[in-house]
């Protein structure tokens, strides 16, 4: 197996992007406040400092095990939306990837998994205005990028280069999904902050695991 | 920001350590920010669960009792609660009959919701039928919004769901009881001010002074449009038309009328709305079978109100009458 990703790195992009959501915190919290309910950065912060109090406190052994810790914590402590959504997202990488050591492949099949964990549970596709406007675009660079045989280093860059354009792609949409649904037009020109927070998700990836 | 509390983290947690002093006939889950019926699990009764975000008192937990809830999970404010809650809840109440999860239509309370289900058909044996209230006709009920959203119905729907299991009625006419009252429920809600999150600190959005939000949900979201204060009068008939448009209330036995206050409207304002409302109703020949008025569904100290209605028969009637002990709603005891 070509490439092992260190259990060690992966541990390493969950606390950048804990690192991430904390300091973005007042700006997602205000993209929410926009068009939302305004807890997203206060929610996800919640969450993420948990998640990085249960890695200290008991560092799991493999990648699996890793991301189902992260899963249940975030079901356990964000609610609203994005606990469910997050959460399971990254139960659904566990369970894509497995307990044995991930490669590149296994982690963009991982992700690919992740994504459609959060298509079944928020019944959202493509041009709703939320995450998974960022999601998308960055998975399916990422599977283009290996499949034209790049590195998972440069494939991650692409990925998050592709998630930071659909997270812009946002801004002019008209949501149909979540309680920013509810402002119909007026939710036009505004940035959606799930999208803004999955961004951040694929661009610490891309330092971290390249 | 001037509230009444210490610190803003700690304002949801306070609150039930309060509600469980005054309350000594219920049992508070401090843990899992669970209120429960004293004396849950009642053997062979259905089990009644609802749950949402707290700032919306005494929506939920104060309608935990006999004929009611059997248990309420609190969120943060605003934020739905989630699945370890519901699932303490649900294992908590499961008499053997099965447990009716009671959802307000939110992203969040539905997802979380829906998780918890999950959970407890993989964990227990327990039978969990969810019945999901949306009532809002602000919102359009489409293809293109979360669909109409859970607001005054959820009350109606819980002190009758909570009558029907009371009675030792099976999950199955439980749960269809619940769809009922939510099928032949509109509600529409205006406000006055907008509330103050604590965690926020700042209100959530900007109503000048003379002028009023027509269509709100119970978040503070935005509603269908912004106009001038009017006369009492005149916002009755703003909420009741739409209202009146989508459902047929005139015949039978009538409708149950349920004017709801969003937490900063005092009740001689909520009294002199509800005189208003059913001249409006009587004019659209619609008969008032049952009242209730007043501040059960708010939203912290929102200053407004929501009207709804209810298309009752007899059954429904029999169940609204009877009796129901809980912090918030006590009569026939």
């Amino acid at each position: 197996m070509a490439d092992e990703i260190s259990v060690d790195a992966l541990q390493a992009w969950l606390r950048a992007f804990a690192g991430a959501v904390a300091e973005n915190r007042d700006q997602l919290t205000k993209l929410d406040q926009a068009i939302g309910d305004g807890d997203h950065g206060t929610n996800m912060d919640r969450g993420m400092s948990a998640v990085v109090a249960a890695l200290d406190d008991a560092p799991p052994a493999d990648a699996a095990a890793l991301f189902k810790q992260v899963g249940t914590t975030l079901v356990s402590k964000v609610g609203g939306a994005s606990g469910p959504l997050y959460g399971t997202f990254f139960l659904r990488l566990a369970g894509a990837g497995g307990a044995g050591p991930w490669d590149a492949e296994t982690f963009a099949r991982a992700l690919r998994a992740g994504l459609d964990g959060v298509v079944a549970r928020g019944k959202a596709e493509a041009g709703d205005k939320t995450m998974l406007d960022a999601l998308i675009p960055a998975c399916d660079a990422l599977d283009a990028a290996l499949a034209a045989g790049q590195p998972l280093g440069e494939a991650l860059t692409a990925a998050a280069d592709a998630a930071r354009d659909g997270r812009d792609a946002t801004v002019p949409m008209l949501a149909r999904k979540g309680r920013a649904s509810y402002l119909g037009e007026r939710s036009i020109g505004h940035q959606d902050p799930g999208a803004t927070s999955t961004s951040l998700l694929v661009e610490t990836a891309a330092a971290e695991l390249g | 920001m001037k509230k009444l509390i210490n610190d803003p983290a700690d304002v949801v947690a306070e609150s039930l350590r309060g509600l469980a002093i005054a309350h000594p006939e219920l049992r508070v889950d401090h843990p899992n920010r669970v209120v429960f019926r004293g004396d849950a699990p009642v053997r062979g009764k259905v089990g009644i669960v609802s749950g949402g975000g707290s700032g919306h008192e005494p929506m939920h937990g104060g309608f935990v009792g006999v004929g009611m809830l059997d248990a309420a999970c609190a969120g943060e404010v605003f934020t739905s609660p989630v699945p370890d809650q519901m699932v303490a809840a649900t294992t908590g109440v499961d008499g053997g009959a099965g447990v009716l999860h009671l959802v307000k239509n939110y992203t969040g309370d539905v997802m979380n919701f829906e998780m918890a289900a999950e959970l407890v058909a993989a964990e227990s044996g327990t039978e969990v039928v969810s019945v999901v209230v949306d009532d809002d006709v602000a919102v359009q009920d489409s293809l293109y919004t979360a669909g109409r959203r859970g607001v005054g119905a959820t009350v109606l729907a819980e002190k009758i769901a909570g009558a029907a299991a009371e009675q030792g009625r099976p999950l199955t006419e439980v749960a269809e009881l619940a769809r009922t009252v939510n099928a032949r429920s509109r509600s529409m809600g205006v406000a006055l001010t907008s509330c103050t999150v604590p965690s926020a600190g700042t209100p959530t959005f900007d109503l000048p002074e003379g002028e009023m939000e027509v269509g709100i949900g119970i978040h503070g979201e935005p509603g269908r449009r912004r106009v001038p204060v009017a006369p009492a009068r005149e916002v009755a008939e703003m909420l009741l038309e739409p209202v009146l448009a989508d459902l047929d209330y005139t015949g039978g036995d009538g409708a149950l009328v349920f004017l709801n206050g969003m937490g900063g409207t005092p009740l001689i304002e909520l009294y002199l709305m509800f005189g208003e409302v059913v001249q409006v109703l009587e004019k659209a020949g619609v008969q008032v079978a049952r009242s209730l008025v007043g501040s059960y569904m708010t939203s912290l100290e929102m200053a407004g109100c929501s009207v709804t209605l209810l298309r009752v028969d007899d059954d429904l009637l029999r169940l609204w009458d009877a009796p129901v002990r809980t912090p918030a709603l006590r009569w026939g005891v």
